[in-house]
């Protein structure tokens, strides 16, 4: 296809004529708006685009974009995708789930996906709480969370879904947040640009049931010391007046002030490519830590594993070439056979 | 017909002439076959030293043609080379694989290993660690070596005994009668067996086999086909047919994973096979392909089966083509996984929340699995609707003379897929089958959302309303329902009216055949329908039925047809269930429908199926 032919679309090519049922306030509106805009800028043509989702407030998603959508069964929508992409891998392929559909009743489906690295794009609501169910805790939720199912506190230790990812051997992991327009939107196009799986995880408010659960992170005043962004090539420095740095310190990391003899060239520098697990666990593990901001951006980013669907397909493909495409005639003849005369 | 062959000194005649014994016992009509070497002691491994032991038993319904044998036990590689060639293709081989090293090769004259040559890939293959499993079940016993391998013989004599579902029982009184002054040859002979029969037991691998009665067969091409391969080539056929990509999800579950190992080697035909991480992604990556215009099938077993039930409720809402074949086994749970049962009937009708009607079909021969798998897709796509076969553990594994076809023969699938944007809404439907239109994602101008939620007819748009709903679940009722305008009508077997008609399903066909032709050559007034339709019912078996005064239900559960019939027919049908894992016997039936007809007393049920009856 040439660059004349590629369809131009707007944002509203991809709204649907729908009723939105989220409630005023969500977080999930920006999440939308931003999926919209992504895909009316990516240039490929809108059908082909497929929404597969679970259930949940957030796998309502498919049906407020204006695309092959299919909502699902609680979290299955990974395999229904996988199924879909194998059959036809030039499709894009994007789930929408929440951390209770993909992690919790779905957790199966999604580790498998990654591992196999199928194409598809995952976006994680992550508002730690179950909201369509009015207020359980999720396998998000931090421990002691008081809620309808836990009235004295949870006792569940939580999920930390990019170590989730990454120790599922996903080929591209990444967190954005709602209300970062600009950020969101960026990461999703890398997301998109990404062969294999990529699963985002994006920090969701529940204005509802889990108000404010990533006001640390969203804050105004507060978000520069609590956040620090992940970009590959550059070090890892955050802060109000980015006075603050991470630097290796052994196999651990430790947060460092700049000034004082310490100038950036000592902090460690993101590379989403690093092929060891560890170094991807160890930013994943920031976020859990007293005093480390939480990273967002792209945790890894490995391009070069071949996707599930293209191996499944390239292997019909190399048996047809050798032995030939089947036919039934000699099939349905094959083996040991005999003739009964009349 | 099964075969021990091995070393002169392996014990094959005591192993054969325990199995002879033991079958007897059963009542099992049988002859055997000594075949001693020339010599008295040849060298151990070498091909004049093989001795083998031949037992044909068997029951006036089960016919086994010819003289080559259905079970071939070879203790080395020497009593492989003499006896291989008398044992049929696709029959069971048990060798000992310890005894495969390149010294025993030599000894028998066998330039490559047969195991790894593929020359024995037209047989069903086990290749068992004899003498380590033998020596590792009697370690604490403090025999030496070489007399723990002299027990070797025992454990493939437990092996098969639980093949051939017997008792160890009479083989205990002989050891103990046998070795009455030598009790450490009594325990590792009896702990030998038993460990042949934990093992098979344990291991799954072997599953029951059968043949049915070659009846005067008409002119063509025939081959020996299992229900599992057959149900694997009707797919391929059908996925042909319809010019659409063949999509299996499956999850390896006895006895329904040779339809996936079936499949896995049609890459030629250009299906995929997808061995999913559980049941439930097996269904639902195969309703993924089907969304995207693939043949989407699922092969499982009742547990899987049971796994599968809220994605089977899925594809009844976004009525979309799928096939779900069950290969039912003994329940509940994991039951009896490797023996027969027809229990997942009302599973297979009723197993899922709120109204969700699925079409039904069911093979009645392991041949007619092809037809079968051909059948089921025809409907699924012709209706878009998931339609579930439900075979069973014994036409599955069980093989038969299959008349090959041509491929002219085989129905046409039409399909269409959606292409017109102009007026365009997933749900608007065929007037003639209710279904509605395929429309598969990259199609331009047809985007569009579908899913499990209540949604409004035409539109598919959400919707909640009271009236919406009930219109919606009339109408797929109506819409499985109008299934039964494409499927022909019912004739029954034997006579067209009269005393008594037999309604039945599934692998019962066999002895319910047998049985109703004995019956017949006595004068006696029988009719009997073989349903293949199960979900809908054929139109016109309610008028069949009130032309006979009695009806009789064979199945092998408690009664789950024989509830339907009653239910929609009211009549006064009675049921005749065997649940043991295994199929019934001619005798068995035809003394029921003796019973029914007045010929002979009636008992009780458990007097019916007395152990010791024979087979």
């Amino acid at each position: 296809m040439t660059t004349a032919t590629l369809p131009v679309y707007a944002k509203k090519d991809f709204q649907t004529d729908q009723e939105i049922r989220w409630c005023p306030g969500c977080g999930d509106y920006a999440i939308l708006s931003a999926v919209q805009m992504v895909f009316a800028d990516l240039g490929i043509p809108r059908e082909k685009f497929v929404i597969i989702s679970g259930i949940g407030c957030s796998s309502r998603f498919p049906y407020y974009m204006n695309t092959f959508g299919f909502h699902t069964i609680h979290g299955r929508a990974p395999a229904v995708a996988t199924g879909l992409k194998i059959v036809r891998p030039d499709l894009e392929v994007w789930v929408a789930t929440g951390d209770g559909d993909s992690l919790s009743i779905g957790g199966n489906h999604t580790i498998h996906m990654l591992r196999r690295n199928v194409g598809l794009k995952v976006l994680l609501f992550n508002n730690k709480i179950y909201g369509l169910t009015k207020g359980q805790y999720s396998p998000t939720s931090e421990v002691g969370k008081k809620t309808k199912s836990t009235p004295f506190g949870t006792t569940d230790r939580p999920f930390n879904p990019i170590s989730l990812a990454i120790g599922s051997e996903a080929t591209f992991v990444a967190r954005s947040v709602d209300v970062f327009q600009t950020h969101l939107k960026d990461t999703l196009k890398k997301a998109a640009a990404h062969k294999g799986s990529a699963y985002v995880e994006i920090l969701q408010n529940c204005n509802i049931f889990n108000d404010g659960a990533w006001e640390t992170v969203t804050e105004k005043e507060a978000r520069s010391e609590n956040i620090v962004q992940l970009e590959h090539g550059k070090p890892l420095i955050f802060g109000k007046n980015r006075d603050k740095g991470i630097r290796l310190n052994g196999l651990d990391l430790e947060i460092v002030q700049l000034g004082n003899g310490i100038t950036e060239k000592d902090l460690l520098v993101h590379d989403e490519k690093h092929p060891r697990a560890a170094y991807a666990f160890l930013l994943a593990h920031m976020e859990h830590r007293p005093g480390f901001p939480t990273p967002i951006g792209v945790f890894r980013s490995w391009g070069d594993v071949p996707r599930y669907e293209d191996l499944i397909n390239d292997q019909i493909r190399e048996v047809q070439a050798k032995r030939g495409k089947g036919d039934l005639a000699k099939l349905l003849r094959s083996g040991d056979t005999w003739e009964l005369k009349g | 017909m099964i075969r021990f062959c091995g070393d002169s000194g392996d014990g094959m005649q005591i192993t054969g002439s325990q199995f002879t014994n033991t079958v007897a016992l059963y009542g099992n009509d049988l002859a055997t076959f000594p075949d001693f070497p020339a010599e008295i002691r040849a060298p151990a491994g070498t091909l004049p030293g093989v001795s083998g032991f031949q037992v044909h038993f068997s029951s006036s319904d089960v016919y086994t043609p010819g003289d080559s044998v259905d079970v071939l036990i070879a203790m080395n590689p020497a009593a492989l080379k003499m006896n291989l060639a008398d044992l049929k293709t696709n029959g069971i081989l048990i060798v000992n694989l310890d005894d495969f090293q390149p010294n025993d090769l030599r000894k028998a004259q066998i330039v490559t290993n047969p195991l790894e040559d593929h020359s024995l890939d037209g047989y069903r293959l086990f290749a068992v660690e004899l003498t380590k499993m033998t020596r590792a079940a009697l370690k604490d016993l403090g025999l030496d070596a070489k007399s723990m391998d002299r027990c070797k013989n025992f454990f493939a004599l437990g092996m098969c005994y639980w093949l051939y579902n017997r008792s160890m029982e009479p083989t205990h009184g002989w050891l103990e009668e046998k070795f009455k002054s030598k009790q450490q040859l009594v325990q590792a002979n009896k702990l030998a067996m038993k460990a042949g029969y934990s093992y098979c037991e344990a291991t799954e691998a072997f599953q029951i086999s059968y043949e049915i009665p070659p009846a005067k067969l008409a002119p063509g091409v025939y081959r020996n086909i299992s229900g599992n391969a057959a149900l694997a080539l009707g797919f391929v056929a059908a996925s042909q047919k319809a010019g659409i990509p063949l999509f299996l999800g499956s999850y390896p579950i006895t006895p329904a994973s040779d339809i996936l190992h079936e499949l896995s080697m049609y890459k030629d035909f250009g299906v995929i096979t997808f061995q999913a991480e559980d049941e439930i992604a097996a269904i639902t990556s195969a309703i993924g392909a089907a969304y995207a215009g693939a043949l989407g099938i699922t092969s499982t077993s009742g547990p899987g089966m049971a796994l599968k039930t809220e994605a089977l409720g899925l594809a009844v809402a976004v009525e979309l083509p799928l096939v779900i074949c069950d290969i039912q086994r003994g329940g509940p749970s994991t039951g009896l996984p490797t023996k027969t049962e027809q229990a997942d009937l009302l599973q297979a009708l009723f197993g899922r929340n709120s109204e969700a009607p699925i079409p039904v079909v069911a093979p009645s021969s392991p041949g007619d699995c092809f037809w079968i798998a051909l059948e089921a897709s025809r409907i699924a796509i012709k209706h878009m609707v998931p339609v579930i076969i439900l075979s069973d553990g014994y036409l599955a594994n069980g093989a038969e003379p299959w008349k090959v076809p041509s491929v002219d023969e085989l129905p046409e699938i039409p399909v269409h897929f959606e292409t017109n944007p102009e007026g365009f809404l997933p749900y608007r439907r065929d007037p003639v089958t209710m279904s509605r239109p395929w429309a598969i994602p990259g199609t331009p101008g047809l985007e569009h959302r579908i899913g499990g939620i209540e949604k409004q007819d035409v539109t598919g748009n959400i919707n909640y309303e009271p009236l919406n709903h009930e219109h919606m679940v009339r109408l797929r009722a109506a819409k499985v329902e109008s299934v039964a305008n494409d499927i022909p009508p019912v004739v029954p077997e034997g006579d067209q009216s009269g005393d008594l008609l037999i309604i039945a399903w599934g692998s019962t066909h066999g002895p319910i055949t047998a049985a109703l032709n004995a019956q017949r050559e006595k004068g006696r007034s029988i009719g009997h329908v073989h349903l293949r339709h199960l979900n809908p019912l054929p139109r016109n078996l309610g008028d069949v039925i009130k032309r006979f005064k009695k009806v009789l239900v064979p199945e092998m559960n408690m009664g789950q047809l024989l509830m339907i019939l009653r239910a929609k027919y009211l009549v006064d049908a009675q049921g005749y269930n065997k649940i043991q894992g295994k199929p019934f016997k001619t005798s068995e039936i035809e003394n029921k429908i003796e019973q029914m007809l007045g010929f002979a007393p009636f008992t009780s049920q458990e007097d019916d199926f007395d152990e010791q009856a024979g087979e």
